[in-house]
């Protein structure tokens, strides 16, 4: 279903969308091993395919992201890049044929854990497979031949997201124009992979999360999720802008020497973390950064990341935050060397911007002008 | 800082087609478009200005944002066949440095930059105040400009460094200077290579 525009005070939203669901039967061959036999993936699409079907872009999703990238659903729930994908915005849909598609292992409508195991007739939970950013790469491209696209003007995404910008143009070099990998790396650091271990073992020791199949038990592991995402949601910031936004302000104006929440900062990450528990599943959460941990295109290439590139044949832009150390800009930059490297074109530009890891998803004016001058330079 | 077509043909005279360029610190990115259209390069230009860096995303070249200050590491030995740095040298502050990384990324390197020597610089200098001219239009509380040099200079820093020069042009307004360049020249080009680097 195509977006519909509704009245609404933002003249630059795509309006009102509704998720549609893509079903497969032909099995999907996995990296873990094994297949994942049939599956469902929900996308959204904005703007319209033109007649020689040259103007669609692909916006992978990171973490906790879904499909849901721009305009509103019923519930009044706002997209995740919507102040960059839109009539007019950076990514204009007035030009471009836009899809967000929520990745496999996902827990918001595409198969994932939560699914019924056709073998069990149960919920998958902890036994859905281990899925990766190839094999993200590899359903979305079935999704593409679906919606008959046989070659995408660009791939978007930021951190995870832009692994899988990445990973498409190794693994699809002949039908990616463009990739624009944003605030990613191409394989995690160890400390990377440190905070997605402590994270991920809050959930795993989390009493309600037995061994992954709390639905069964009509629990979820909440506590393990909160913390996860309050491991998360540190790294997503800098050190300045969590200083600017909350500092040492006291709740009480006074410490009062409880174990209650006194900092707001305290304040901020509860918060955080219990929304996000209320909402997000615990199996999706393990799964996805393992697949995060696990991404390093040179690993068969003994590390080298210019032969591994040898096989692109698209054009890059590659952005990093110079606030950003969870995926710090040296990060980008082994990305843009390689690229470079592998005599690729590739721009680069490091943004100044305060805002850690989330930057990525504001709209720093330097940031957006960068993306609007090499999307504006895109041929369809 | 203004670019001049001449300044463009000569640069472009250097370079074979398909070659694989470096333009450090490129501006709005306009010499490699124009290489690209004359010598169908491969080229990449380096700034660390937003607003520069901006005009390249629109002008569609690939441009790359590091400070030069830092050397150019990531850039592998021997990657390019032409580092060029077009009238920015005298607003790096590690000459050597840079000089050295552009003959170690590069085959071979093209230097342009003002020539300080100019008479009508000296002139200015005579009369009691620092020279402002086209080719050095700031005035000294603003110039971005940090090394003040001449080309009797930067041959001497040449013969220092085991720098190699191929090939020197000078020019003034447009017009090829032969004899008192660092006199009679406004502006000066080279290409250099490491010693002992055959010759090309």
């Amino acid at each position: 279903m195509q977006a519909q525009p509704i009245a609404t005070s933002d003249a630059q939203s795509v309006g009102l969308v509704v998720p549609q669901t893509a079903h497969f039967d032909e099995p999907l061959p996995l990296k873990s091993g094994g297949a994942l036999p049939a599956y469902d993936l929900v996308y959204e699409t904005y703007g319209r395919l033109n007649a020689t079907r040259s103007n669609a872009v692909l916006v992978c999703h990171a973490l906790s992201g879904s499909h849901h990238v721009a305009g509103l659903h019923a519930d009044g729930g706002v997209g995740w890049w919507d102040n960059l994908v839109g009539p007019g915005k950076p990514l204009d849909t007035e030009r471009f044929f836009v899809i967000g598609v929520n990745n496999l292992g996902g827990c918001y409508g595409s198969t994932g854990p939560r699914a019924i195991n056709p073998a069990t007739g149960k919920p998958w939970g902890a036994d859905f497979p281990f899925v990766t950013v190839e094999d993200w790469v590899d359903a979305q491209a079935r999704l593409a031949d679906r919606l008959g696209i046989e070659r995408f003007a660009a791939v978007v995404g930021g951190s995870l997201g832009g692994m899988q910008a990445l990973s498409w143009t190794l693994q699809y070099p002949d039908r990616v124009a463009h990739a624009l990998v944003i605030a990613s790396a191409p394989k995690l650091t160890a400390q990377n992979i440190a905070f997605n271990e402590v994270a991920r073992q809050a959930i795993l020791k989390d009493p309600e999360f037995h061994g992954g199949h709390y639905y069964e038990h009509g629990v979820v592991p909440t506590r393990g999720l909160a913390l996860a995402r309050m491991i998360g949601h540190i790294t997503y910031l800098s050190d300045d802008s969590m200083d600017q936004k909350f500092g040492r302000s006291l709740r009480h104006a006074k410490p009062v020497f409880s174990y209650d929440v006194e900092f707001e900062i305290e304040s901020y990450l509860r918060y955080q973390g219990d929304k996000f528990s209320g909402y997000f599943d615990a199996n999706t959460y393990l799964l996805t950064t393992k697949a995060l941990d696990y991404y390093d295109p040179a690993f068969d290439y003994a590390g080298d990341l210019v032969a591994a590139l040898g096989r692109a044949r698209a054009d890059y832009l590659v952005v990093s935050f110079t606030t950003d150390w969870r995926f710090a800009p040296s990060r980008s930059r082994e990305i843009v060397y390689a690229l470079m490297h592998s005599d690729r074109r590739v721009s680069y530009a490091e943004i100044d911007c305060p805002a850690g890891h989330d930057s990525f998803l504001l709209d720093d004016p330097q940031y957006h002008a960068v993306l609007r001058a090499y999307i504006d330079n895109i041929k369809v | 800082m203004s670019f001049h077509r001449f300044d463009y043909d000569v640069i472009a005279n250097w370079i074979e087609p398909g070659e694989r360029v470096l333009d450090l610190g490129c501006g709005d990115g306009s010499l490699l478009r124009y290489l690209s259209s004359v010598r169908q390069v491969r080229g990449y230009g380096v700034e660390n200005d937003p607003e520069r860096l901006l005009a390249c995303a629109r002008n569609g070249v690939n441009v790359i944002q590091i400070d030069m200050e830092q050397g150019l590491a990531g850039f592998d030995d021997g990657f390019f066949d032409h580092v060029i740095m077009s009238l920015s040298l005298q607003a790096m502050r590690n000459t050597q440095g840079i000089l050295r990384e552009m003959l170690r990324v590069g085959r071979e390197a093209v230097v342009s930059f003002p020539n300080f020597a100019y008479w009508r610089h000296r002139q200015s200098i005579l009369n009691g105040r620092m020279p402002v001219s086209k080719n050095l239009p700031y005035q000294w509380y603003d110039t971005p400009n940090v090394r003040f040099f001449t080309i009797d200079d930067f041959d001497s820093l040449c013969a220092g460094e085991g720098i190699v020069i191929r090939e020197r042009l000078a020019f003034d307004d447009g017009k090829v200077i032969v004899d008192e360049a660092n006199f009679l020249a406004s502006v000066a080009l080279y290409r250099l290579a490491r010693a002992g680097c055959g010759t090309g």
